[in-house]
């Protein structure tokens, strides 16, 4: 399991990786939202998300829901096999934008 | 083997296992899950949402029947028939009505209340009740070895 935050083109990049579950998900919740309290768009790496739950769903759509009341964005990038498939289920992917890598997410935001 | 011997009576059993209701178990119970699903044969995508479908199924039983202190044990029986893979969690809490489980309309947009619609998409029969022992929750679950994902 790791974190990284790092700032491109006045975007913040946050990379998650591992499995995101009960047990992590108020870490990960804390990350996204504190991401979010920086006014900028956040892009969110899952290509390292071995597994993803409910809980790290709903830290996700939390988060999403705070940047757009702030009037920011969170997309999410390179999104893992195993992570689309249960945005999918949730039907989630038509309600965050996904990009295939982060030079999409930039090329989208400008 | 109640419940399942009457779904499926040439089920064998393929683990049993005994754990705390905490969530940093998770990680190795779904270890156990993922290779019990590759042994009955299913694929990788198969295999990933029967993990999900297991890691859902504790998670609601951590967070609803034991309310969160990790106190008590979750029984997770793992069977395999000719055509199904079946699984059996079991908690001692007290009665967690059907409501609160319930899956959510997908149009309502919040954190939360997606397990129970994750479990019930994934698998291909799903039986929620009481345990027949009168203690307990039980949820039983199965997923055919020739479905896909």
């Amino acid at each position: 399991m790791s974190e990284a935050t790092r700032e491109v083109d006045g975007n913040l990049v946050v990379t998650l990786a591992g499995e995101i579950d009960l047990d992590r998900a108020p870490e990960v919740r804390r990350l996204l939202l504190d991401s979010v309290k920086r006014r900028l768009d956040v892009l969110v790496d899952l290509s390292k998300v071995t597994y993803i739950d409910s809980s790290g769903i709903a830290s996700l759509v939390e988060a999403l829901q705070w940047a757009k009341r702030r009037g920011t964005d969170l997309c999410l990038i390179a999104v893992s096999p195993e992570a689309l498939r249960v945005f999918e289920l949730a039907r989630l992917d038509k309600v965050f934008a996904i990009h295939v890598d982060l030079d999409a997410a930039l090329a989208a935001s400008r | 083997m109640s419940a399942a011997a009457n779904t499926a009576p040439d089920a064998e059993y393929l683990v049993e296992l005994r754990f705390p209701a905490r969530a940093n178990r998770m990680v190795m119970v779904r270890d156990i899950v993922r290779s019990a699903a590759r042994f009955c044969g299913f694929d990788e995508p198969a295999t990933r949402d029967i993990v999900l479908a297991v890691g859902e199924a504790c998670q609601n039983v951590i967070l609803h029947a034991y309310e969160g202190r990790g106190d008590g044990p979750i029984l997770l029986d793992i069977m395999e028939s000719a055509d199904r893979m079946i699984l059996r969690v079991t908690d001692f809490g007290p009665a967690v009505a059907p409501t609160v489980v319930q899956p959510r309309d997908l149009r309502d947009l919040r954190p939360g209340g997606l397990g129970t619609y994750f479990i019930q998409n994934v698998m291909d029969t799903t039986d929620f009740g009481r345990s027949p022992s009168g203690v307990g929750n039980v949820l039983q679950m199965s997923k055919r070895k020739d479905s896909s994902p």
